[in-house]
């Protein structure tokens, strides 16, 4: 028995080698390889690029890449929670400023005194981010309103009203306007890792908690197999008892919670304040998507696929130093996500085809009837 | 043209689709290719078509034989396709979207657009070639397929259920448009299942069951009951019922059920219907009459308009196919790999799809992954369903064994009544006379079983009792012990007896 529990072990790892981790080496490796190409033909210095990016980060960036990539992990968390349901909830990023607008001016206003407001605030973001879910969600469910478009119109109109309310409702602050900054009874201290250099953000642990609960919920609850079921197949879902409309919902509900989150460890950890431009970090919605397409929709792998993106977007800033353009590192991001999309593909029908086969030979014996008949 | 298929074989990762196929198609005449939703038609139009290869026997074509890489090559040689769903670009005229694709031929000039009027004259198409294809009805978007096909030079024309989407009157329209189609020495492949139709059009048959040729008719001679019966056929093992184990106590009754469309049409009419403990219930029909209609509304999917159903004494008119389930209703859907498993979960998983919340295989909110491999241990065993391990994806199974797995998995906890809807649909022999096996001893435990079915001679086998339904009405009752198929047969058409 427990040889056998072995030998499922051991192949369990060997395909998670196989079907994982190969096909993001060969990604990650045929992105680099590909903006060298690009560095090249633009007569930069291919050396420099090659030897920055791989170059290891110094202590300061380190931190810069681990706060980055908790607020990239959440946002990619509130896209690949609605993936694997088979929606696209490319509104991430307007729920995101309506959950750290809302954050912010709750927060700033104390009216929840010490440690405690972190905790109410961040209440006050996720239902802020759910309302903003709730608009696509809702209209797609009674309208049939298409989630991608509503949510994509909507996130201008996230962004405009937060703008208005600051504008309106927010102090002056040299040429823009802000909200009124966090008491600092109610700073979280952060995580020092390095004697020379910031903490990394309290709240980066965020992305860590989410990512526990994500992969509990989809593979150990019942609703996380509803969940997985409706995505895998509609038909299937509604002849088994699960509504796929109720699912949209509150599908829909969870991302704009999680979204609601995404800004919230930058907030408390350095920001203390909403303002845009100046007093907020736009584009993270976006990124998430891609983070989360890139991670396969699961943990491990927006955790790693997130650490990725900021490490390419830190290495970027010194390539300037060596004559490079940074917006290059765009094009490996770009390129790393598409590689990955490609190389999943064929792995997945590797392994389907694998799998037929390996079923029709440990059969062979057993069916020679039937099709012969 | 002639084109004579010899033996063609098409496999698909454990299901053979097609075997043992021989079809001639004579030039100048119009071949009717029938038999039952997957009994292989369509299979066998795709590797005509060269959208799939076969993967044993030849296509042998005016004496030469051929193998097509893709639709271009049996395009070239002159054999045409059109779908049942069009393939019309709705914003183009219909000269655009005849020489879409073929400006190679004609050009897409004056050359082209006195083309098409030769051929719409030719054969009384009756289009104009400016029309933008959205003003046109169904009949003339199809005779614009037609005409697509006829512009590439296509002297074998395959239709593919064309009469579907038509109404009475522009099914003879088509009909008169065949008839000079093979006038002029073309041939035509018809595919259907009404087959008044096909006698009416037809000059040869060839008939498919099974995913292999059956038979062939003369359309001057055979009857409407000796198609039927080629179609539906009797094939070994037949089944039959042990002792007598029905009772008087209703678990399933509807009464008065009426479904209406959003479009008016009345899908199901006033059905009444009961089924006792320890019954067999058989409902025949010729499919789209109302049986998919009558399942989603059994099974919660879709609320029916009027009426009320009745399960064990219990009203679950407006239940929730979840809370339907959990009274103990087990369902083998029509379309397994639509409803019955997800394609990528493994076996375990699928275990607990339709289950999500029997105590054996969730705890509460969360589920219970040793339970159900357990359980899923359980079934394979029992149930005989071929697989390496619980951890296999159903797709990998062939169908007969994912159609056993889905059958255990039903009569898992303490079922009342079973629905299966077309329970042996495209399985082995051997896995049919299982599945069979399993649905009597529900019946010999005291299940109520409501059968539907397509298979006539499953049908007369297994049931204690048959309901014919025409148009979403049940319009006949037979005692299977003393029905033919003939008869059964008229009265699934409506026909007089």
């Amino acid at each position: 028995m427990s040889g056998q529990q072995n030998g499922q072990v051991t192949r369990r790892v060997t395909q998670a080698i196989t079907y994982s981790i190969l096909p993001t080496i060969v990604a990650i490796v045929a992105a680099l390889v590909a903006t060298s190409v690009v560095v090249w033909a633009t007569g930069a210095p291919i050396g420099g690029f090659v030897d920055t990016m791989l170059s290891v980060p110094s202590n300061r960036d380190t931190i810069i890449i681990v706060n980055q990539a908790s607020m990239i992990a959440l946002s990619a968390f509130a896209a690949a929670i609605c993936f694997r349901m088979g929606l696209f909830n490319i509104g991430v990023e307007g729920q995101y400023i309506v959950g750290a607008c809302a954050g912010a001016f709750f927060a700033g206003s104390g009216i929840v005194p010490g440690p405690l407001n972190i905790l109410a605030t961040l209440i006050v973001a996720m239902l802020a981010g759910i309302v903003w879910a709730m608009i696509a969600a809702v209209l797609n469910v009674t309208r049939g309103v298409s989630e991608v478009i509503s949510a994509i119109m909507l996130n201008y109109v996230a962004l405009t009203l937060a703008g208005y309310l600051v504008k309106t409702y927010g102090e002056r602050s040299g040429y823009t306007f802000t909200t009124p900054k966090i008491p600092p009874s109610s700073q979280p201290l952060g995580f020092g890792l390095f004697a020379d250099a910031p903490d990394v953000w309290a709240l980066a642990i965020l992305a860590v908690i989410v990512g526990i609960g994500y992969s509990f919920l989809l593979g150990w609850t019942r609703f996380g197999f509803d969940l997985r079921t409706t995505g895998e197949s509609r038909t299937a879902a509604l002849a088994n008892g699960i509504d796929p409309r109720r699912m949209v919902l509150i599908v829909m509900a969870i991302s704009g919670a999680i979204a609601g989150l995404v800004w919230m460890p930058s907030f408390f950890g350095s920001t203390h304040t909403f303002g845009i431009p100046e007093y907020f970090q736009r584009g993270l919605g976006f990124t998430g998507l891609a983070v989360a397409l890139l991670g396969r929709n699961t943990s491990l792998g927006i955790g790693f696929g997130s650490l990725l993106f900021a490490f390419l977007a830190t290495q970027s800033n010194r390539l300037q130093s060596v004559g490079v353009a940074r917006d290059v590192v765009e094009i490996t991001q770009g390129i790393v996500v598409l590689m990955v999309v490609i190389a999943f593909e064929i792995a997945r029908r590797i392994k389907v085809r694998r799998e037929q086969e390996r079923v029709a030979r440990e059969l062979e014996p057993a069916t020679t009837t039937g099709a012969s008949a | 043209m002639h084109v004579e298929l010899r033996g063609i074989e098409k496999r698909f990762p454990g299901v053979v689709a097609n075997h043992d196929v021989d079809l001639t198609i004579r030039p100048g005449a119009v071949h009717a290719l029938i038999g039952e939703n997957g009994a292989g038609k369509s299979t066998l139009m795709k590797i005509l078509y060269g959208v799939q290869a076969p993967d044993g026997g030849t296509i042998v074509v005016d004496g030469e034989e051929r193998r097509f890489a893709s639709p271009t090559d049996a395009i070239d040689i002159g054999i045409g396709m059109v779908f049942q769903h069009f393939m019309l670009a709705d914003n183009l005229t219909v000269l655009e979207n005849v020489v879409l694709g073929a400006e190679k031929l004609h050009g897409i000039g004056e050359k082209a657009r006195s083309q098409v009027r030769e051929i719409c004259e030719a054969y009384g198409f009756d289009l104009d070639p400016d029309a933008l294809v959205a003003t046109l009805g169904v009949a003339a978007r199809q005779r614009v397929e037609i005409l697509k096909v006829l512009y590439r030079g296509a002297t074998l024309i395959i239709l593919d259920e064309p009469t579907a989407v038509l109404v009475p009157q522009e099914v003879q329209a088509l009909f008169a448009n065949l008839r000079d189609l093979v006038a002029s020495g073309r041939s035509v492949l018809f595919i259907s299942h009404k087959l008044d139709e096909v006698l009416e059009i037809a000059d040869d048959i060839t008939v498919m069951r099974r995913g292999t040729t059956v038979g062939t008719a003369d359309p001057r001679t055979a009857t409407k009951q000796e198609l039927a019966e080629l179609m539906v056929g009797a094939e070994l093992p037949s089944p039959e019922l042990g002792e007598d184990t029905v009772t008087d106590v209703p678990i399933l009754t509807l009464s008065g059920i009426g479904l209406t469309s959003d479009t008016g049409r009345r899908l199901l009419d006033d059905v009444d219907l009961t089924v006792h403990r320890g019954e067999i219930v058989g409902i025949a029909g010729v499919e789209g009459n109302g049986q998919t209609e009558l399942v989603e509304v059994i099974m919660g999917m879709r609320r029916a308009t009027s009426g009320a159903i009745t399960l064990a004494e219990e009203d679950i008119t407006r239940l929730s196919t979840r809370k339907v389930r959990e009274r103990g209703v087990g369902f083998i859907p029509e379309d397994r790999h639509r409803h019955g498993v997800v394609l990528d979960f493994p076996l375990w998983e699928n275990r607990i799809l339709g289950h999500q919340t029997t105590r054996r295989v969730t705890r509460g909110p969360l589920l219970n992954p040793g339970g159900a491999r357990a359980d899923a241990e359980r079934i394979i065993a029992d149930y005989d369903v071929r697989t390496p391990s619980v951890h296999t994806s159903a797709r990998a199974l062939s169908g007969g064994n994912q159609q056993k797995f889905i059958v255990g998995r039903e009569m898992s906890g303490e079922p009342v009544l079973l629905l299966a809807s077309h329970p042996t649909r495209g399985v082995d022999v051997g896995a049919q006379a299982a599945i069979w096996d399993h649905i009597r001893r529900a019946r010999h435990d005291g299940l109520g079983v409501l059968l539907i079915s397509a298979d006539l001679d499953e049908l007369i086998g297994l049931s204690d009792r048959l309901e014919v339904i025409l148009r979403g009405r049940i319009t006949a009752h037979f005692d299977p012990d003393h029905v033919t198929a003939q008869e059964l047969g008229t009265a699934m058409t409506g026909g007089a007896a």
